[in-house]
């Protein structure tokens, strides 16, 4: 079927990794620079002098740990949340008849769409009334919503591909209905939840515009919006490799998430696209 | 394969001539699962959207709440008439058609080197999803060192090209700076287009493509003529999300410019009316004109270029 690899598509491929892990691998670099080295102007691509102290630093910067932990925190709880509920929608949508499913989808559609900095200034001001500006359910609760279309639209995808009559054979066979659940449906839909999971919490790990609108302490604010706030001792010299560190620090998630799940990560981001 | 052809749709509905009692126990189970997180959903976008509609009407300023008086549509007047407001919608409607644009060739060549590739595909989609699960922050702070002027190796491996000299700076004027943040978005956002391409090609028989090449289809007309038409939907329902996911930029331009040389966006406008400024009243006029520029945006790619919604299922 396929054809054989032309030299060209050699390039390609050797462009695309080097287009794609380049400004990863340059910040990683930028990150094991002296403070120093930096500081007076540091061009060339590798550190002259190669050093894991920035590690050390950030390591000690309380700040910076409370938003890692804020970041986690957030990005967690608003990931099981919206996935649960996006599992009920999404099994009533994949498997009940009911009035209102196309309005359900239409919703969810509308809100991927929905430009979030336009929630800025009236959740800021509700936010405030109701003492939730600057806490954990203040970004918890923007955050499933954003991604609950998300959830939806992969998880009704994932769902509409399980042979559900498998239920039923299970329990002609003998099996309760529990067990027909627990050991021939939930097999079947966990690795659709789990993908879902996973790009639920990539969106909340990145969010960025309500983290620096609806927080003002480190008592909420995640990683972010803590690294956009991120100046040194010196304000017009700013520790430009100690943020390097920072940055690679929140990256390594994300790598190790890609690395040991990537098949059923470009499953979920493309089920919903073509998949009937 | 019928079925990948058509728009992909939830099973058909059944004629629904007869209200059995099991039909209307589903209806019931159907709407109560689906509940909570339409409830979610709409609660935190449509009330404080309608919050926004009524704030806009009032001249309103935190730091002077008792000074909160009705004034119509004056902040929406004051919006319209500014220059600012308008040079930075140019901006953003500048950088979303460039990107997207760029994106959707870059996009395009990686999917079909991935279609094409024999080996080490994993590898391959790995290097792929690394950028797409990159915080932007972090991509933003990584491209603007690799410009930065003392601490970028850009000018440095790029000055044989006749326009970067080893002093280019790049965040010195509007149009170096809206480069380097166009790059960081493009970096960050491309593979997400280029799955969403891929699947799309994958879809296409090879039986279409050999039939062409043995009627002696040259490869452009192989491309033009069969693969770009049978691909179409999944091309529209890409730009369709990346574009508006475009307009909104914000992150890269807070971290790389903050808006100097220039290069705010109508996001970041709006960001600055109510968060740095506290006008509540004004900030909440930018919100429903951001929001109505959206559905404008998403109301002329959907009838100009006919996208097929049903198949438009993704995140942007």
């Amino acid at each position: 079927m396929k054809q054989r690899m032309s030299p060209a598509h050699w390039a390609g491929f050797v462009v695309i990794l080097v287009w794609c892990l380049l400004p990863v691998v340059w910040i990683l670099m930028v990150s094991l620079k002296p403070v120093g080295e930096t500081t007076t102007g540091s061009p060339q691509f590798f550190p002259k002098d190669w050093t894991v102290q920035n590690y050390k630093d950030i390591w000690d910067n309380h700040d910076f740990l409370r938003a890692l932990g804020n970041s986690f925190g957030i990005a967690v709880i608003a990931t099981l949340l919206a996935v649960v509920f996006a599992t009920l929608a999404a099994y009533a949508i994949a498997r009940l008849e009911f009035r209102g499913k196309r309005v359900v989808l239409s919703i969810a559609l509308a809100i991927a769409m929905f430009p979030v900095v336009s929630l800025v200034g009236p959740l800021f001001d509700m936010w405030r009334v109701l003492h939730l500006f600057n806490t954990w359910p203040g970004l918890i609760i923007p955050y499933m919503s954003f991604t609950l279309p998300l959830a939806i639209w992969t998880l009704s995808a994932f769902f509409r591909e399980i042979p559900w009559e498998m239920e039923q054979a299970a329990q002609v066979d003998g099996a309760t209905s529990w067990q027909a659940f627990r050991k021939v449906i939930v097999p079947l839909a966990a690795p659709g939840v789990f993908t879902a999971a996973i790009l639920t919490f990539f969106f909340a790990w990145n969010e960025f515009v309500l983290a620096i609108s609806l927080t003002s302490t480190t008592a909420a604010r995640t990683v972010p919006a803590q690294m956009s706030f991120f100046v040194g001792s010196d304000q017009f010299n700013p520790p430009y490799s100690q943020l390097a560190a920072a940055a690679v620090i929140v990256t390594v998630p994300v790598v190790v998430i890609v690395l040991l799940f990537q098949r059923k990560i470009v499953a979920g981001l493309t089920a919903g696209a073509v998949k009937g | 394969m019928t079925e990948t052809v058509v728009a992909p749709r939830p099973t058909p509905a059944p004629a629904p001539a007869r209200a059995s009692d099991r039909s209307i126990a589903e209806n019931r189970l159907g709407l109560k699962l689906v509940a909570p997180a339409v409830v979610l959903m709409v609660l935190v976008t449509a009330y404080p959207m309608l919050q926004a509609l009524y704030l806009s009407l009032f001249k309103y300023r935190l730091t002077v709440p008792d000074d909160k008086s009705f004034t119509g549509l004056g902040n929406y007047a004051t919006v319209l008439g500014d220059s600012l407001f308008w040079k930075d919608m140019l901006n953003t409607v500048i950088i979303m058609i460039i990107t997207v644009a760029i994106e959707l060739v870059i996009g395009f060549a990686f999917a079909m080197v991935m279609h094409r590739i024999v080996f080490a595909r994993g590898v391959m989609r790995t290097a792929i999803l690394i950028p797409y699960g990159i915080i932007t922050v972090v991509s933003a702070f990584a491209w603007q060192f690799a410009f930065s002027l003392n601490n970028g190796f850009v000018n440095g491996w790029f000055k044989w090209l006749p326009w970067i000299s080893s002093d280019t700076n790049w965040f010195g004027d509007h149009w170096h700076a809206m480069f380097a943040i166009m790059a960081s978005e493009i970096w960050k956002t491309t593979p997400f287009m280029s799955l969403l391409l891929l699947a799309g090609l994958s879809q296409i028989s090879e039986d279409m493509i050999e039939a062409a090449k043995v009627d002696g289809a040259t490869w452009t007309q192989r491309l033009v003529k069969v693969i770009l038409p049978n691909m179409r939907a999944a091309i529209m329902v890409a730009v369709l999300f990346r574009a508006l996911d475009a307009f909104r930029i914000f992150d890269n331009i807070f971290i790389m410019t903050r808006g100097a040389e220039n290069t705010e966006s109508s996001s970041f406008l709006t960001y600055r009316q109510v968060i740095e400024q506290f006008q509540l009243g004004m900030g909440s006029a930018l919100s429903v004109l951001l929001f109505l520029s959206v559905l404008l945006i998403a109301y002329i790619l959907v009838k100009l270029f006919r996208v097929d919604l049903a198949q438009a299922r993704q995140e942007a």
